[in-house]
């Protein structure tokens, strides 16, 4: 057991919040059109506020503090609340898109010791990248920002959500990444927005997209074993749950309010409320959460891909309920293996009837014409 | 005997989950976890209590160990710590504002 999960195991067992999102802020300088927030401010916490919940968190044990937004940079305070956050002994990560990093910005970020920080970028090409923060030379500000955090020592993570407009330049923002001296992530989910609209889900990949991802001995190492059936499901599997949501992580917005994670907008309480320490701890939707094991969930358990599914109950919620399938992961665990899970199957014998229903959801608006069942057997 | 101070580096990340402080290096990202008596001198570190006065005060009163054995234990503890720029070993101690009394070792 390596170092890392030695802790988390640690914190499992103590029920300590190992890892916490916070973003200070939903307001961005850019309107990326697959951003699954809205914008306004809504009575953002103050300051003070910020304050009293990072001494909170560190109080609670909390170690690892992503700080995001929105872009949160556009706090006038958020150099006071990192430096803050810094002062309390978190290992700091902040998510921005850079735009507003000039070099005492730069400077800062090093002089405080920040961890990492995680910068979104779409494209090479401006026309792409742009196009998709709606922002006129955002790109170039971008990437302005990275070679000055870089140029000052800083750690630099370009984080690549790729969808149908950038599928294409995934390899040339990679290569741009090694070029500036930063690692490189790719995301090929777009989730909802927190509001529940889901068209934004139209701009996501095509199957045939991910499922080439798939295959790309670049991004997942051993394809043939990536790619392998999954092992026959055991103990582990049925007793274990799917990710560290409610477990040894937690995420709060800007307005104090608790969930499980970013991607599971489930109310779990309100910092301006209660203690943190106290919805951690006694939050009965966060103890639901963690009661949840695989044998729990009604379609999933009985899933060939039990074992090995990425099955995230945040995007289950946000399909009506949390011990349900998440059709993109279902979707991933086919594309991945040419397996259909239990979710599908289950998905198809409840739309049998309706032959243009698409069985993919990464498809979003666009029915497949071909029915559900007969399109997982022609993959 | 020259006496050792330590201080811990400010760029690092460290917190005190059940008696053991673990710690995480903004340089490299690497992640230490520290026992329960590397914890407590990594707690006495900063920069102006001795080395030898805390292996006296914090090690031997809490742990059944012998000063000089303790003492060579806790000195390759932190030129190690220091090896991976979590720690800094000084032949002075630091000023009250932070800053060496006299320029670093």
């Amino acid at each position: 057991m390596g170092l890392m999960d030695h802790l988390s195991s640690k914190a499992l067992r103590l029920g300590v919040p190992l890892s916490v999102h916070l973003d200070v802020t939903y307001r961005c300088n850019e309107r990326c059109e697959h951003c699954y927030l809205e914008h306004d401010d809504l009575g953002e916490m103050s300051t003070g506020e910020m304050r009293g919940l990072l001494q909170q968190l560190e109080q609670s044990g909390v170690f690892f503090l992503t700080i995001s937004g929105g872009e949160p940079l556009v706090r006038r305070d958020c150099f006071e609340i990192l430096a803050m956050a810094r002062s309390l002994g978190f290992n700091v990560k902040l998510k921005t898109n850079a735009i507003l990093v000039k070099e005492q910005q730069a400077r800062k970020l090093h002089s405080l010791g920040v961890e990492q920080v995680q910068v979104s970028v779409y494209s090479h090409r401006p026309e792409v990248h742009d196009a998709i923060t709606k922002v006129p030379d955002s790109l170039f500000r971008t990437v302005a920002g990275i070679r000055l955090l870089r140029s000052h020592g800083v750690k630099v993570t370009v984080a690549n959500v790729l969808m149908k407009s950038n599928f294409a330049d995934a390899r040339e923002v990679s290569a741009l990444a090694r070029e500036l001296g930063a690692h490189y992530t790719l995301d090929p989910t777009i989730t909802p927005m927190l509001n529940g609209d889901r068209s934004i889900l139209r701009l996501g990949l095509a199957s045939n997209e991910v499922r080439s991802l798939f295959r790309d001995a670049n991004l997942v190492g051993d394809v043939h074993a990536f790619c392998a059936p999954p092992p026959p499901i055991d103990d582990e599997a049925r007793e274990g749950f799917p990710c560290s949501a409610g477990h040894t992580a937690c995420y709060v917005s800007p307005y104090g309010d608790v969930y499980p994670c970013v991607q599971f907008p489930l109310p779990c309480g309100n910092v301006r409320k209660e203690t943190f320490l106290h919805i951690w701890r006694n939050s009965s939707q966060l103890r639901e959460v963690r009661s949840i094991r695989g044998k729990d969930l009604p379609t999933c358990s009985s899933c060939a891909h039990l074992g090995t599914c990425t099955r995230c109950p945040g995007l289950a919620f946000m399909e009506g309920n949390m011990r349900g399938p998440s059709s993109a992961d279902c979707e991933k665990s086919f594309l991945r293996t040419g397996l259909l899970t239990a979710g599908m199957q289950a998905h198809a014998a409840a739309s049998n009837t309706s032959a243009t229903c698409g069985l993919v959801q990464i498809e979003g608006s666009q029915p497949s014409p071909v029915p559900a069942v007969t399109v997982a057997r022609a993959l | 005997m020259n006496e050792k101070y330590i201080v811990r580096s400010a760029k690092v990340a460290s917190r005190l989950l059940e008696g053991e402080m673990m710690i995480m290096s903004a340089a490299d990202s690497t992640l230490f976890n520290l026992n329960k008596v590397a914890t407590l001198i990594w707690q006495a570190a900063d920069g102006r209590t001795p080395l030898s006065e805390i292996v006296q005060s914090r090690i031997c009163r809490e742990f059944d160990v012998r000063l000089d054995v303790a003492y060579r234990d806790a000195e390759a503890f932190v030129h190690e710590l220091a090896s991976h720029g979590i720690l800094t070993v000084l032949d002075q101690p630091v000023a009250a504002s932070g800053a060496p009394e006299k320029p670093w070792a």
